[in-house]
């Protein structure tokens, strides 16, 4: 028999806020997380706007043996994680006598490639790389890092989905669970938020360059959007079967119900409306319920063209006349990629138990796609018991999350 | 540079990097032991010496440096020093 997977712990580390309080108040009141940094304009960048994010100080937290295998995105993921553990009740006692999995989602780590490489050409002398070197360059450096400060001995795999990485985690976190091969996994997604990671993004004019406005910037579904803010950070959640959860009294906050996947199987950049219409449909599948369930989408536009404006056709076409609300926390984050997928559960989550939803800020004017959307530019008071995630990746990698609120 | 000088200068470089009060560090201890190194950290020593001193340790003659008396000895050698 397929088990029920619960969430019983989130943490967070955005641009948002530090704290799931700060994030949750941030969300309330529209306010967005997005600064103009100048030292990006002297790099050369078409666009200097991101996340406003700064790297957590971690000594006196970790030894120095811990801490030199950290790129930036591991230390994010540490806070988010610690916090997420903690808020799921799960001790050090727990952990060493059972098998907990992670699962979390990266696809990159930039600059501890180029600092490594700089060294290398440089000084011609591997040793002065140094021994963090080769950990804090490879994709899977989140998690090798938290699997050993946290002693998890279940999986241990990081899933790199482009910008649907964080929502894949939690996917295949809830498909292990649900058929029976692990109790209880950490999912999350990372996003290291220095230059070097989005340069290249900054050369193929992926950016928005409103940067008189930086708040302004991020405008998913609107009419004059010119490009995404890149942002990152990371957010964790605790997943685990619902008698695993009861057997040690965690808290539930959600259960996560559906998850649906989908390869576009075409352009390497320029997504469709098939490959995502597919993935919510699968989701929705999976749910087992009728899509007039859902009271709300959270949308993957992170204010590009082409890509928001064929999710807008996917979510109509799925959903057709019932038109619940549909925004994009980007409007506020920016696009936080790798670990969008993770977060955005966070922050709708956050939504659902405080009965509001965050507005679409800087959404002035629809195109003609957004117009068949119910897209609030205001934040709207509504109790919803379940909500839809989307996250879609370079390569045309789709992944659609379905949570809702516990109900025995 | 003196002796005495370059010894001060090894034991704060590597208490900073290493997190260890400078006063642990005495000539008789044990580097390994003392500043917590396993066989990657070790490679974090050596590029601090070489780093900061401009000396180059090879692996063959970090295998007879085992107490921070030899490394200063070492070190001191290689500026040039008998």
């Amino acid at each position: 028999m397929e088990r029920r997977v619960v969430i019983t712990g989130m943490g967070i580390y955005s641009c948002l806020g530090k704290t799931l309080e700060e994030v949750k108040e941030s969300l309330y009141n529209g306010k967005s997380g997005i600064i103009f940094d100048p030292s990006r304009k002297e790099m050369g960048f078409r666009s200097a706007l991101t996340g406003n994010l700064q790297v957590p100080e971690l000594k006196g937290i970790l030894s120095r043996n811990q801490r030199v295998y950290m790129p930036e995105e591991a230390k994010y993921a540490y806070m988010a994680t610690a916090d997420a553990i903690k808020n799921a009740g799960l001790d050090p006692e727990y952990i060493e006598k059972h098998e907990i999995g992670l699962l979390y989602g990266n696809d990159s780590s930039a600059d501890a490639v180029v600092k490594s490489v700089d060294t290398m050409r440089n000084k011609k002398d591997t040793t002065l790389v140094g021994s963090g070197a080769i950990f804090q360059s490879m994709n899977s450096t989140v998690t090798m890092n938290l699997a050993c400060i946290f002693k998890l001995r279940g999986i241990n795999l990081t899933v790199s989905g482009a910008c649907a990485s964080g929502s894949h985690a939690i996917g295949l976190g809830s498909l292990l669970i649900k058929w029976g091969l692990q109790d209880c996994v950490v999912c999350g997604g990372a996003q290291e938020v220095n230059p070097f990671s989005v340069g290249s993004f900054d050369g193929i004019s992926a950016f928005s360059t409103r940067e008189g406005e930086p708040t302004k910037a991020s405008r998913p579904f609107d009419r004059d959007r010119d490009g995404l803010v890149p942002g990152g950070g990371a957010a964790t959640i605790v997943i685990e079967s619902y008698e695993s959860a009861i057997k040690r009294g965690a808290p539930i906050l959600a259960e996560v119900t559906g998850y649906g996947f989908s390869s576009n199987g075409d352009h390497i950049s320029v997504p469709n409306v098939d490959g995502p219409s597919r993935s919510l449909e699968m989701a929705i599948r999976e749910a087992g319920i009728d899509l007039r369930q859902i009271g709300y989408v959270n949308a993957h536009a992170t204010s590009t063209l082409v890509g928001d404006q064929n999710e807008a056709k996917a979510i109509a076409n799925v959903f057709g006349d019932y038109k619940p609300e549909v925004t994009s926390t980007k409007s506020m984050t920016g696009h936080e990629m790798w670990m969008a997928g993770a977060s955005e559960v966070i922050y709708s989550l956050l939504m659902m138990q405080n009965d509001f939803i965050a507005p679409n800020i800087n959404f002035e004017n629809p195109d003609e796609d957004s117009a068949k959307l119910n897209i609030p530019a205001i934040r709207v008071e509504k109790k919803f018991d379940t909500f839809l995630s989307n996250s879609f990746g370079f390569g045309g990698t789709n992944s659609t999350l379905i949570v809702k609120k516990f109900k025995l | 540079m003196e002796k005495q000088e370059l010894i001060l200068q090894i034991n704060e470089a590597l208490a900073e990097e290493f997190e260890v009060e400078v006063t642990d560090i005495t000539p008789e201890a044990n580097i390994k032991a003392t500043l917590m190194l396993d066989s990657l950290s070790l490679v974090d020593m050596v590029a601090l010496i070489e780093n900061t001193f401009n000396v180059k340790i090879k692996g063959t003659e970090l295998t007879s440096i085992l107490t921070f008396g030899s490394l200063y000895d070492f070190v001191y050698e290689k500026m040039g020093n008998k």
